[in-house]
């Protein structure tokens, strides 16, 4: 369904991402993991179209979309839900909610839509006029999801979606994508909660300094990388934290 | 007069002024919020309007006719301006896009100077605008009832759009988070001439009254517009639209309480007055009067 290959992407003067290949296939869950500055973060920017590649091939079902901009990459069927949430404040969740269906002009569908979502995350159904700004962290994370699904996306890209919720909540986050992806959605997802993303993704791709180090299955993984390094980071890609 | 007289007049005289300021302000700001950029070629929308009027006055249409091709005008310029002059720099630099604001202010200005005249020239207005009426006895001149009046319904339209339109929505998320807004598919182009072309509609509004005090306009016209729109968004807070439209009405109020108050020899000091309050304001709170939420 995805595919990368060769790619380079630069992100300032670093190179955040210096040869870079990996494959999503239809239905499948995926996950980059590796310590900060790893080019995780930015190997999503630069699929969701945020980022220009320097080099390499971006190919979606079939299509080039390496370099188009964010705008027409969410009509291809990528939706993205970045790091940090990036819910809007001081909008209502519906708006919030309307914003994500934007792609879709359809009245009637975007009711059914917000439905969905209600029922998906009932939270959000019984506060839509409210300013999501007034929301905790773990329903932003809801609100950031549903708006991601707004847009009937063929592929989700999950930014750290655990990031600073509290344990509790980040179960729920893991119980919420293991659901999603049961339900037939490919989703490449970025965690720095190696084990227990290792416990629901098909397949992983343990990136260092902008490149793959290792991929496999979860099992694959196991056995052959020492997880603790993954963790921690080696080398100079301390310098490089400030990007992830 | 009597004091209840110098009342009404006080607040017709802070309410027009204050209305024309917050409409001003808002035009600046919402493409600031959006571009991060004051656009110095603003006060210039004005002055298309007014040259438009210009140019119309003594043909065979009726004011509001004329009118309404002005205000097209200004937000035509503005739209044009930020495809033509705008677009091709956006990606390089905020300094690059603020020295081309200053360009496209120079060049219109320029234009006039040279295609009509330094001079000013008489732009026709309706009989309306120096009509006065009574309002509990003091007369008060229609002209600044109709500003008070076009501004408000300008404001209520302006706040339906962006709470109930799609496209408003997406204006007010955009100022707040740029690249989330696209990654949603708003189209990064459609958010900004939207703004341009809204920003161009309130200054083609304000122009109607503005130039309606002196009836005349000139190729200078636009710089107090813009200096006022500017001190208001930034006494106001530039990180909100309602900040913009509370730093018009605040500063108008300074305006038109200056006016009053400084005895008959300070008058011409005025500005220095309300400036130097602004200052003081701004030293007390320098995010502006609005805090960004």
């Amino acid at each position: 369904m995805l595919e990368l290959r060769g790619l380079q992407v630069q992100y300032g003067s670093i190179m955040a991402v210096r040869d870079l290949s990996l494959n999503v296939n239809e239905g499948e869950l995926v996950a980059l993991i590796g310590a900060n500055g790893a080019g995780k973060t930015t190997t999503l920017a630069t699929i969701a179209g945020v980022l220009k590649p320097k080099k390499g091939s971006i190919v979606f079902r079939g299509h080039s979309i390496a370099g188009l901009p964010p705008e027409a990459i969410v009509r291809k069927g990528i939706a993205m839900v970045p790091e940090d949430r990036e819910v809007f404040p001081t909008l209502t969740i519906e708006q919030n909610l309307r914003l994500g269906g934007y792609i879709r002009r359809n009245r009637a569908e975007y009711r059914r839509d917000v439905d969905e979502m209600c029922t998906l995350f009932p939270i959000l159904g019984e506060r839509l006029a409210q300013a999501a700004g007034t929301l905790s962290g773990g329903e932003q994370q809801q609100l950031a999801l549903a708006r991601a699904l707004m847009s009937h996306p063929k592929m989700l890209m999950l930014d750290e979606p655990s990031l600073g919720l509290a344990p509790a909540l980040v179960d729920q986050v893991f119980k919420l994508v293991t659901s999603l992806h049961r339900q037939g959605m490919t989703i490449l997802l970025v965690e720095q909660n190696v084990h227990q993303t290792l416990d629901i993704v098909d397949r992983a791709y343990v990136l260092s300094i902008g490149r793959v180090e290792a991929a496999g299955t979860p099992a694959d993984l196991r056995h052959q990388v020492n997880l603790q390094s993954v963790y921690l980071g080696e080398g100079p890609e301390g310098a490089l934290g400030q990007l992830s | 007069m009597s004091p209840a007289s110098e009342t009404v007049t006080f607040i017709v005289d802070w309410l027009s002024l204050g209305s024309l300021y917050a409409l001003m302000a808002l035009g600046l700001v919402i493409v600031y919020g959006i571009l991060r950029l004051v656009n110095f070629a603003y006060g210039e929308l004005i002055m298309v309007s007014g040259y438009t009027l210009y140019l119309l006055g003594g043909g065979p249409l009726p004011w509001l006719v004329m009118a309404a091709v002005a205000v097209a005008a200004a937000v035509l310029s503005s739209y044009l301006t930020e495809r033509v002059a705008f677009r091709p720099v956006r990606e390089k630099s905020l300094t690059a896009m603020l020295i081309t604001s200053f360009a496209v202010s120079t060049l219109l200005q320029n234009a006039a100077l040279l295609f009509v005249s330094p001079r000013a020239r008489v732009v026709p207005l309706p009989d309306l605008f120096s009509d006065s009426i009574a309002i509990g006895g003091t007369l008060v001149p229609v002209r600044d009832l109709l500003a008070i009046v076009v501004s408000l319904a300008m404001l209520a339209l302006f706040s339906f759009v962006l709470r109930k339109t799609i496209l408003g929505i997406a204006l007010r998320a955009a100022a707040d988070k740029f690249t989330m807004t696209r990654m949603l598919g708003v189209p990064a182009n459609l958010i900004i001439s939207t703004a341009f072309a809204i920003s161009g509609l309130l200054a083609g509004i304000v122009s109607l009254f503005w130039l309606g005090r002196t009836a005349s306009v000139t190729p200078g016209i636009g710089l107090e517009p813009l200096i006022v729109s500017f001190v208001a968004t930034v006494l106001g807070g530039m990180q909100s639209l309602i900040g913009a439209v509370v730093g018009g009405y605040v500063l108008g109020l300074m305006t038109v309480a200056i006016n009053t108050l400084l005895p008959q020899d300070l008058v011409d000091y005025r500005q220095a007055f309300t400036f130097g309050l602004v200052i003081v304001i701004l030293l007390v709170r320098p995010e502006g009067l609005i805090r960004a939420k």
